[in-house]
């Protein structure tokens, strides 16, 4: 087994690194920076840090009227609260008023798993990737977090930073190199692929090892960036193993899933089964417990994958 | 404070009835568009635009610019044709008001329009934004789109926020209000155009705010208030909200909801109306007599 690190703490720590690397960088909070690390930004360059009190409406408005102002303002708070009622905001001026603001999203699919399906974010990604001019990026380890930050910081536009409160496995070294929106294939395969992102690309990891096991060769593919989708790397995967699973921490609906069977719907139908939570809210419990629950323990991405395949053979013979 | 001479005071009331022409014009062209709550604003827009704000039409993102924020969306007709006659556009394009591939857009876009600083349309969000940009601006200025730090020192540009008094129903506005507080914004100062009318009625009666100036100075901010349609006052509180300096400014405007025009003002129902010929013929008649009298 990896070795797990906060994915939190890395955060604050790839924070405070931009922050030293890029003076227009700031930081603004709606008051939970001691849950999303923030505060490690706040310690080390206090005025550059905004705390606008529980307020995330006016949290994304001040923040666009940094960007307006030519500043690169990173806003923290719960990835529900950005997705569901500080939405309007997002839409009207980062989407629409193309303002530069980096939303960062704390405590997403589960991972808030005690606090119970108020703070659980299952609906963000497909929220959020319907929105014209959203960036939509999900990093999947604390490596990723330090490397993808600086892309964010760099990307011309507003993107929506997707993280995870718990201790992850860490699956990438120093050689990691991920671009916005392009795809990273990080296991071959021939008989079925499996398109991840977040938590669960350590998970489709080791569900395509089981596979093997049992004679199937799964491709894994990381997708980072939900939006711009790589459809390239999609449509490759289709044509190349003929049948998908998508591995999300997140609904079924309109998220990853939704996004890889719109390409493949269109381009090269072949069978997608989907891994995520359905279409229904989870409940309070330990975060593996929720995870194993609600559809997103390894079995279930083995079984997808068995199906998939089954699909596609089913197919080949009809 | 600075003296503001009567042919000035004479020049800014003359052409805010002019732009009240061109909107009736713009509205009827397509018969689509707000008229009541612009006409509440022009005398309002036409003193920061024609003498209190610092802007230059030909470098609208001139770093060092006043910004003015104009909140209350829907009134943007008026916003376009002081935009236009200030330079920033040619006043031709007036009539092209919320057509296909205008760049006036029926609700103000800041990529479309020069001299537009921010979306609005759905009400609430100027003073927040503003909030964002006094803080930015007092930290220092910087190009948009450059990679190159700020500047040490604070900006001295201004930040103006426009909001009617139906938008302050919203609760984003006073979770603006308590942060541009909390910041001690004296760079920030907000024009409520408080003309006592939303959409289906009386403000007292949708949703009553009063006592507004006391509300807001509970709030921690400077309060003036003035008669909006009186050059003369806006002037002299612009003035005034520039000399406070610990604190952001907000200047209650008592206005009429579709001054100018009899028939059009106190009266919900041209919130979002198109007039038909006669009832603009009737308007721009009296607009005209009503300039004849200040340039006799």
């Amino acid at each position: 087994m990896a070795a797990v690190v906060s994915m939190r703490k890395a955060y604050g720590d790839a924070l405070v690194a931009l922050g030293r690397a890029n003076e227009r960088v700031v930081c603004l909070s709606a008051d939970v920076s001691n849950s999303d690390f923030s505060f490690m930004f706040e310690a080390a360059f206090p005025t550059r840090f905004f705390n606008v009190g529980i307020a995330e409406q006016s949290l994304v408005d001040v923040a666009a009227g940094f960007a307006y102002t030519g500043y690169i303002p990173f806003a923290n708070t719960f990835a529900f609260l950005f997705a569901t009622r500080a939405l309007e905001m997002v839409r009207t001026h980062l989407c629409y008023g193309k303002a530069n603001v980096k939303l960062m999203g704390a405590y997403a699919g589960l991972s808030d798993s005690f606090d119970g399906p108020t703070h659980h974010s299952i609906t963000d990604l497909a929220i959020l990737r319907s929105l014209p001019n959203m960036t939509v990026v999900v990093p999947s380890d604390p490596v990723a977090v330090a490397k993808l930050l600086p892309k964010v910081a760099e990307w011309d536009g507003p993107v929506y930073f997707r993280l995870n409160r718990n201790e992850v496995p860490v699956l990438f070294d120093e050689s990691y190199a991920p671009e916005i929106g392009k795809a990273i294939t990080l296991r071959q395969g021939k008989d079925v692929a499996i398109l991840c992102c977040g938590l669960m690309v350590s998970r489709s990891l080791e569900a395509a090892e089981r596979l093997s096991a049992e004679g199937i060769s799964a491709r894994v593919v990381e997708l980072h960036t939900i939006k711009p989708l790589d459809r390239e790397a999609v449509i490759a995967a289709a044509e190349e193993t003929g049948a998908l699973v998508t591995a999300e921490e997140h609904s079924v609906v309109g998220g990853l899933g939704g996004a890889v069977a719109e390409v493949t719907g269109e381009e090269h139908p072949v069978p997608v089964k989907r891994v995520g939570i359905a279409d229904r809210f989870a409940q309070s419990g330990p975060y593996e417990t929720l995870l194993e629950a609600y559809g997103m323990g390894v079995s279930r991405i083995v079984e997808a994958a068995q199906a998939a395949v089954q699909a596609k053979r089913g197919r080949a013979h009809a | 404070m600075h003296y503001h001479s009567e042919q000035l005071i004479r020049d800014l009331t003359v052409r805010a009835l002019q732009f009240r022409i061109d909107v009736l014009r713009m509205v009827k062209n397509n018969q689509t568009g707000h008229i009541g709550g612009a006409f509440s604003v022009a005398e309002i827009l036409t003193a920061l635009y024609f003498h209190h704000l610092r802007v230059d039409p030909r470098r609208p993102d001139w770093p060092e610019r006043d910004r003015l924020l104009f909140s209350k969306g829907h009134a943007c007709a008026m916003l376009y044709a002081a935009l236009a006659h200030r330079g920033f556009f040619d006043p031709d394009l007036l009539l092209t008001f919320r057509s296909f591939d205008s760049i006036l857009q029926g609700h103000p876009d800041p990529a479309k329009t020069p001299g537009v600083e921010i979306a609005a349309g759905p009400l609430g969000h100027g003073i927040a934004i503003g909030t964002g940009m006094a803080l930015a601006l007092r930290m220092g200025n910087t190009k948009p789109s450059s990679q190159s730090a700020p500047s040490a020192r604070a900006s001295a540009a201004k930040v103006y926020v426009i909001v009617g008094d139906g938008e302050i129903n919203a609760g984003v506005v006073w979770e603006g209000i308590m942060a541009a507080s909390k910041f001690r914004l004296g760079n920030l100062t907000v024009i409520l155009d408080y003309n006592g009318i939303q959409q289906t009625g009386a403000t007292a009666d949708v949703m009553p705010t009063e006592p507004i100036a006391d509300k807001w100075a509970a709030f921690g901010w400077h309060v003036q208030e003035i008669h909006g349609h009186n050059v003369a006052e806006i002037l002299d509180a612009l003035d005034r909200a520039d000399e406070v300096h610990a604190r952001p400014s907000v200047i209650i405007a008592r206005t009429v909801k579709g001054k100018g025009v009899s028939f059009m003002e106190y009266d919900h129902r041209w919130h979002g109306a198109p007039p038909n010929d006669e009832q603009f013929a009737g308007g721009v008649a009296e607009l005209e007599r009503e300039i004849a009298a200040w340039q006799r």
